[in-house]
């Protein structure tokens, strides 16, 4: 999968890696302050124990929903029990809610950070912070990647400041790709939210993490063709095996490259109940993968498709969703030479579900509303740029059941908005995940907090 | 020749001494060859690093310009101020005149740029486009060149590629200058270059003309962990601030034995010695080092952590030098009051930190608060995406920075990617902000520069046209991506 962009020139390794008086578009938004007060911080923080039962009323809002009922230009939403009770014009606010007036600012369902590691890792160049990359030649397709979440990452804090209330963790294969190995699943992909609680998983097993990139090529033979054919030869073995899994426990069956482990992994991307990501770069090599998974009948979800616009009608036709970056416009690899920022919103026009992504390492997980506006400026709808951050990766990733939308009975993910939240110069007012509203700090406000006001009599080490 | 000499003829002799001694190789230094007919000495070029300090000298060319006014904008001049309604005069490659409501000039072609936003070309202080080309083959990895600690002997334009698609991508995201860097690698990467962003067929086609030189140096974990990995030193940091101080007392003396020699030379010219002085061996890693001490090479300094930007500081006293900027600067807020102190420039991104452990510390309030604390800020990319959008990345920093309470107007940031940068890498008295008499370096933009949806319509290169999202005659594509399937380029775009 691919790395983080920067590590490339920062490197050394060549080949290794390597509050504003006027609102941004005339909207006469103002920036709040961030009170730095510890007593708000701390009241904040309890307010999280108890805020489960908290009812809130989030009123004079403009809500976009993203369901049917579309753009409310006026409303309310109503939060109890950490759902969302009623979202309209004229709901009527409970008695006893905690009233937040959004003064005419924007709401939205949260943020989704799609193929991220964050949760799943610290510090990108400290291999022993990291838990997103973890197969080995036992433990490939059936690596759980849920299972080395930390909900008390420090960089949870940092994204939720940005908006983003969820983030879909998708493992990487280890060895930052220039290692040689044997495998193409890196494992299974995991939704949390970004509550920081101890029950922050909102779904395991979400997909299969699968590589057929140049890299992946590198890795197992040198040829796009190899990862095509091994792909195919992996899925035949646990349809094989799924079809005598007696002859397994008693040792008559064909021998198996794959663990028994990765074998039931692949049962439930053959029964096509969960998907199979597969990042793909090159226009031919997405033809092949949407022709091999039409044929075995496999539920896909394109990954990077840099060269989609190209095939953007065959990607339209095979009812395949894609992840793209949008931002991602130069010729890097020969296999993504006609890369442009224009993908997105040429896929969409297609017909094509796109969720927008942001670059992989949890660090960068809230600059996808940037992204998605990057999409917008070249051709997204804007609309559409909301709904690649919302609405698209909670259905693709099966969790729409719980958020993606403002709609009754869903998991009360919303952020306020000081403007469109596409928007550099747009920041979030107010942040729910699962009803309960989210202190607006992280560790990077109390670095500038302590160091904004240097004192000679107080060093910085005693200002916490 | 003896004692009797007028000065002026002492001086006229000592000319075409070192003419017969060291002829000039290059336009820089053929003014003082003066049609020398008598140098019949026998001559060895190159010996000497004061006969020619630009061995590869500036070849740029601005393309063919009109004159041109700007009407309507709303204008950010890169020194502070907006302008609303605003007009900007370009002539003859040259910025004429700025201001709101100015009466247009005879035969000036007139772009209506009213709703539209003017700034001045934006400037990369730390790019490594052309050393670090795409594709990121690795036949285009020339940026590091890791083989020991200190490489100031390599400058960054012998690796430059100038078709990399990336100059162009930035260029359509109103790049106009750029510092190309080597990599992190060493303790000292080599020579920095100041391009023009300007396709160009070679890179001295492209070479900002008369811009100083940077020297990379690097801190930290880079240097350490390649060679570290390499069982050779530096292995640490303490190994780090050897090295520095090891390769600095090398370059005094290397100033030292070139000034004695200098000064024997033109003792034994004076007819005051006997016998010639031999002249020091040249060392052209000593050469760049010495460029520094002399005030001519500009120390572009690669360090995230604030203790470390403080013991660079400490060595460039010991040293006698000055460090014009520190690159990424994830700490610099933690000593703001130093480094303005210092008179440090620092570059910085709006919000990638977390990388590493020396980036841990980084916060999106970096800039507004170096920003508050006068602190020369800048905001660089060292990517070749990011470049493409280095206002919305100094916008993230504002937004971070309003949102900490501190107050810092469009006007004033697009200085972290105009005049700040410019000044810098040694260039803000020729470019970097709207004022008569400057390089007509300019963008135009569909919208605000600091919103995600603005995209340059025009930008100009010395008063020429360089790029125009409206005009297919005026989208530059690289060798590289002609003729290839799909319209990479924008320019070809539906």
């Amino acid at each position: 999968m691919s790395r983080a962009r920067r590590f490339r020139s920062d490197s050394q390794n060549p080949g290794a890696l390597g509050r504003a008086k006027r609102g941004p578009r005339g909207c006469g938004v103002g920036y709040p302050a961030l009170k730095y007060s510890l007593l708000a911080f701390a009241a904040a923080i309890s307010l999280m124990g108890t805020a489960q039962a908290e009812t809130i009323a989030i009123t004079h809002a403009k809500i976009m929903t993203l369901g049917s009922a579309g753009l409310i230009a006026d409303g309310s939403v109503i939060v109890k029990d950490g759902r969302i009770a009623a979202v309209g014009a004229n709901v009527s606010v409970p008695a006893g809610a905690r009233i937040i007036d959004a003064q005419g600012h924007l709401v939205t369902p949260g943020v989704v950070a799609s193929n991220t590691a964050l949760g799943a890792g610290e510090v990108e160049g400290e291999a022993t912070s990291d838990d997103f990359a973890g197969a080995t030649d036992h433990l490939s397709a059936a690596f759980d990647v849920s299972l080395g979440v930390n909900p008390a990452s420090m960089l949870i804090p940092v994204a939720r400041m940005g908006g983003v209330t969820r983030a879909v963790i998708v493992p990487e294969l280890p060895g930052r790709g220039d290692k040689k190995g044997d495998k193409l699943f890196a494992g299974q992909a995991a939704v949390i939210d970004l509550s920081g609680s101890a029950n922050s998983i909102t779904r395991r097993y979400a997909a299969l993490s699968a590589d057929a990139s140049s890299g992946a090529a590198g890795r197992i033979g040198g040829s796009h063709a190899s990862v095509l054919q091994r792909l195919e030869a992996d899925l035949d073995e646990a349809a094989s095996y799924g079809a005598n899994k007696g002859g397994y426990e008693h040792g008559t069956h064909r021998p198996y490259r794959q663990s028994k482990e990765d074998l039931e992994a692949l049962q439930p991307i053959l029964q096509g109940k969960e998907p199979l990501l597969i990042e793909v770069h090159r226009a031919a090599d997405i033809r092949r993968v949407i022709e091999l998974g039409k044929r075995l009948k496999l539920k896909i979800i394109l990954d990077s498709v840099e060269e989609g616009w190209q095939v953007a009608g065959d990607i339209a036709a095979s009812g395949y969703p894609v992840l793209v970056d949008p931002q991602t416009d130069l010729p890097n690899e020969f296999e993504s030479l006609n890369s442009r920022m224009e993908n997105a919103g040429l896929l969409s026009a297609a017909g094509v579900v796109v969720v927008v992504k942001p670059p992989y390492s949890g660090d960068y997980a809230r600059q996808v509303r940037y992204n998605a506006g990057y999409a917008v400026a070249h051709g997204l709808p804007w609309e559409a740029g909301i709904a690649a951050i919302t609405r698209n990766p909670a259905q693709v990733f099966g969790f729409a059941e719980k958020t993606g939308r403002i709609e009754p009975g869903l998991d009360a993910d919303l952020v306020v908005w000081s403007g469109d939240p596409l928007e550099m110069l747009t920041v979030p007012l107010h942040v729910l995940i699962k009803g309960e509203e989210q202190p607006m700090i992280s560790r990077a406000q109390e670095l500038a907090r302590r160091y904004g006001a240097l004192d000679p009599a107080q060093p910085p080490a005693y200002r916490h | 020749m003896k004692n009797r000499l007028s000065a002026a003829s002492l001086a006229a002799v000592m000319v075409l001494s070192a003419c017969a001694t060291v002829p000039p190789q290059s336009g820089a230094s053929q003014t003082s060859s003066g049609g020398n007919e008598q140098a019949k000495e026998k001559s060895y070029p190159g010996l000497d690093p004061a006969s020619d300090s630009d061995p590869f000298p500036s070849t740029y060319q601005g393309l063919p310009s009109s004159i041109v006014a700007l009407v309507g904008a709303t204008v950010f001049t890169g020194t502070g101020s907006r302008i609303d309604n605003g007009t900007v005069i370009l002539d003859g490659g040259k910025i004429t005149a700025i201001g709101a409501n100015l009466p247009v000039p005879a035969g000036a072609k007139v772009v209506d740029a009213h709703g539209k936003f003017v700034t001045p070309g934006i400037i990369d202080a730390h790019s490594h486009l052309g050393v670090y080309a795409t594709p990121e083959v690795w036949a285009n990895s020339d940026g590091n060149e890791a083989t020991d600690p200190n490489t100031a002997q390599v400058w960054a334009e012998h690796s430059v590629w100038p078709q990399d698609p990336g100059f162009i991508r930035a260029l359509e995201g109103g790049i106009t200058t750029l510092e190309i860097l080597p990599g992190s690698a060493n303790l000292f990467g080599g020579r920095a270059v100041i391009l023009k962003n300007v396709p160009g067929r070679t890179v001295q086609d492209m070479k900002f003309p008369g811009a100083p030189y940077g020297l990379k140096m690097a801190c930290g974990e880079n240097p350490k962990r390649v060679y570290g990995s390499k069982n050779r030193a530096p292995s640490t940091r303490m190994g780090n601030i050897f090295g520095y101080r090891k390769a600095w007392i090398e370059a005094q003396d290397y100033r030292r034995k070139w000034d004695e020699y200098h000064k024997k030379l033109a003792d034994y010219k004076a007819g005051k010695a006997d016998k010639a002085p031999e002249a020091p061996k040249r060392d052209l890693q000593m050469d760049t080092l010495a460029g520094v001490l002399d005030g001519s090479i500009l120390v572009q300094n690669h360090c995230y952590r604030g203790d470390e930007m403080a013991q660079m500081i400490a060595i460039s006293h010991e040293f006698g030098f000055h460090i014009s900027m520190f690159h990424h600067g994830s700490e610099a807020y933690k000593v703001a009051d130093i480094l303005r102190k210092e008179d440090i420039c620092v570059a910085t991104w709006g919000e990638w930190w977390g990388f590493k452990m020396e980036s841990f510390d980084g916060i999106e309030e970096n800039a507004a608060l170096l920003s508050k604390a006068g602190v020369c800020t800048v905001i660089h990319s060292d990517d070749a995406i990011l470049t493409q959008h280095l206002p919305q990345e100094a916008a993230i920093a504002l937004a971070a920075g309003r949102r900490a309470g501190i107050e810092i107007d469009e006007a004033e940031a697009i200085k972290w990617v105009t005049a700040n940068p410019a000044k810098a890498i040694g260039v803000l008295n020729q470019t970097g902000t709207l004022e008569p008499g400057k390089m007509a370096d300019v963008v135009l933009w569909s919208a605000d520069p600091f919103s995600v949806y603005a995209l340059t319509e025009q930008v100009y290169v010395d008063g020429a046209v360089v790029f125009d999202r409206h005009d297919p005659t005026r989208q530059p594509l690289s060798d590289f991506e002609l003729g290839q399937a799909g319209p990479a380029h924008p320019g070809a775009r539906p």
